[in-house]
């Protein structure tokens, strides 16, 4: 497996706590949709995940580590093999598209020569061509979202984090996004896709769920073995 | 699809910076330049009155003047004689030199008039000589020699030029050390003024330092990519400010150049200084860099 979490809470500040006695496992390989109201949890539950918090309490192993006592210093590398795509983008916005999808690559420290070919495949993939150039600014919504896919998964990442990924594309582009992220689970990729579209869900074969509720999962994905038996 | 290939294909990839074009920093480059203009003229005017201290010091701590201010021309000429003999004939004394009576008279010309006749009226007639003794018995040396003038004349009295210039060397080398001191407390406010420019450049680019953080990049990366540039920064202002330093001190040698006093000459730049006021810049760039790496990865290191 590559994700455990244990009777995991999370509190921001002094308050109540947003996640509450998480207990899972991802298995390597597999494609996950995790879904729940606004509130519930989702985006508080992949920072987790691609490690942008440390939970209250419990633990968490990521790729065969235990990601609570994991030294600060390490946490970049950890990092590099997670792919994120967030609900608001954030795109660099002073870097073209092609720059912003170059952005994993280039801290990974490819050289420009070699990082080009990905790059424009990579525009290719999410139909953005003829867009390289232009700025986060005058790009469509889902143009941004786009780069911000393409970002996430141009490093090949063992685990790719998406939050609401399809939100501010149409169906067609949605579909297409969603074949794309079956292509890289092919690969290996284990994905986690929050999302309120439950037309979504449907469209991947053997996928599996997470589903939140004030901050508790109401339900859990099986592990493998539980599954085959 | 009208992704440029052709464009591409001819130029070779040039990245876009991680963090936006222009200055990082703000006024923080003018702000250093003012620092630096002003910590090389203090530097400077340290140097020199240290120097000007140091030479004045030599110059007066072994130097005195017998001064016999006898009415009678002849008894005073008599009371010269012997005391130039009874100084020729003391241990330590040197470079005994009559003041002669044409300086004495420009000295007095400009209350007295340039055709003055020394013989006219009766002015002391002054010896100079150097009493070379050490410290500890300067003093009592000094007592022994006017005991030994006033038995040949009692008008003789001898006067150490430290009393009188002593005082002055003192304050002059003092103003110079202050001057070391506003050294000190410039440096360290262009450190401080480097870490208030780096907290705010972070706090400005905290969004792009965020992301590409969470893309898996290191302090270390990020330090580089912001110390880098306000390196740089701080380069400018560090250029600018020597240049104008610089000009000012060669203008300001001129105008030393063109006075006569002794006193002023003294407090002229030592040669070594030439040699000191460009590490200045260095040092200058020296602290902007290490107080940009500093204050950014404390910065850093409050995020996970």
């Amino acid at each position: 497996m590559i994700v455990q979490f244990e009777n995991v809470g999370l509190r921001y500040g002094p308050g109540p706590e947003t996640l509450s006695d998480l207990s899972f496992s991802l298995d390597e390989g597999a494609f996950y949709f995790l879904t729940g109201t606004s509130g519930a949890g989702k985006t508080s539950l992949l920072k987790l995940l691609y490690l942008a918090q440390r939970p209250s309490r419990g633990a968490i192993r990521l790729f065969d580590a235990d990601i609570v006592t994991l030294p600060r210093a390490r946490l970049p590398g950890f990092r590099r093999r997670i792919g994120v795509v967030f609900q608001d983008f954030r795109l660099v916005p002073h870097l073209s598209a092609f720059d912003n999808i170059a952005l994993p690559l280039r801290i990974a420290g490819v050289s420009d020569a070699q990082l080009r070919a990905p790059v424009e495949e990579m525009l290719h993939w999410v139909g953005l061509t003829g867009r390289a150039n232009a700025f986060p600014a005058t790009l469509s919504g889902g143009e941004q979202q786009r780069v911000a896919i393409a970002r996430a998964v141009i490093g090949r990442p063992e685990l790719l984090v998406a939050d609401e990924p399809t939100g501010n594309v149409d169906n067609e582009m949605a579909t297409r996004l969603i074949t794309l992220f079956e292509a890289l689970n092919k690969l290996g990729t284990t994905i986690v896709v929050a999302t309120h579209d439950y037309d979504l869900l449907g469209k991947v074969a053997g996928a599996q769920m997470l589903r939140l509720e004030r901050g508790r999962l109401i339900e859990r994905p099986r592990p493998a073995g539980e599954r085959q038996s | 699809m009208t992704f440029e290939k052709k464009d591409a294909a001819a130029k070779p990839y040039a990245p876009g910076s991680l963090l936006p074009q222009g200055r990082l920093t703000g006024p923080m480059p003018w702000v250093i330049a003012i620092m630096m203009f002003l910590t090389v003229l203090a530097s400077a005017a340290g140097l020199a009155l240290d120097h000007g201290a140091r030479s004045l010091s030599a110059n007066v701590s072994d130097r005195i003047t017998i001064q016999i201010a006898e009415a009678d021309g002849a008894a005073r000429s008599r009371a010269v004689s012997r005391i130039v003999a009874l100084l020729g004939a003391t241990e330590g004394v040197d470079n005994i030199a009559i003041v002669p009576e044409a300086e004495l008279s420009s000295q007095l010309a400009p209350w007295l008039g340039n055709d003055l006749k020394i013989g006219d009226i009766p002015v002391p007639a002054l010896i100079d000589a150097d009493l070379i003794a050490p410290p500890a018995e300067r003093e009592a040396r000094i007592a022994a020699l006017d005991t030994a003038a006033k038995a040949i004349s009692a008008a003789a009295r001898v006067e150490p030029h430290a009393t009188y210039l002593g005082p002055l060397a003192r304050l002059v080398g003092a103003i110079g050390w202050l001057s070391f001191g506003v050294v000190a407390l410039m440096v360290a406010a262009t450190g401080a003024v480097v870490v208030l420019a780096a907290r705010g450049a972070h706090a400005t680019h905290r969004g792009t330092i965020d992301i590409i953080h969470m893309l898996g990049a290191t302090d270390t990366q990020i330090v580089h990519l912001f110390q880098r540039r306000m390196t740089l920064d701080a380069l400018f202002g560090v250029a600018v400010g020597f240049a104008w330093a610089i000009a000012t001190i060669l203008l300001i040698g001129r105008s030393v150049a063109a006075v006569t006093s002794d006193l002023v000459q003294s407090a002229s730049l030592p040669g070594f200084a030439w040699v000191l006021l460009p590490l200045l810049p260095v040092a200058g760039v020296g602290v902007a860099w290490l107080s940009a790496r500093i204050t950014l990865r404390r910065a850093l290191q409050r995020s996970l």
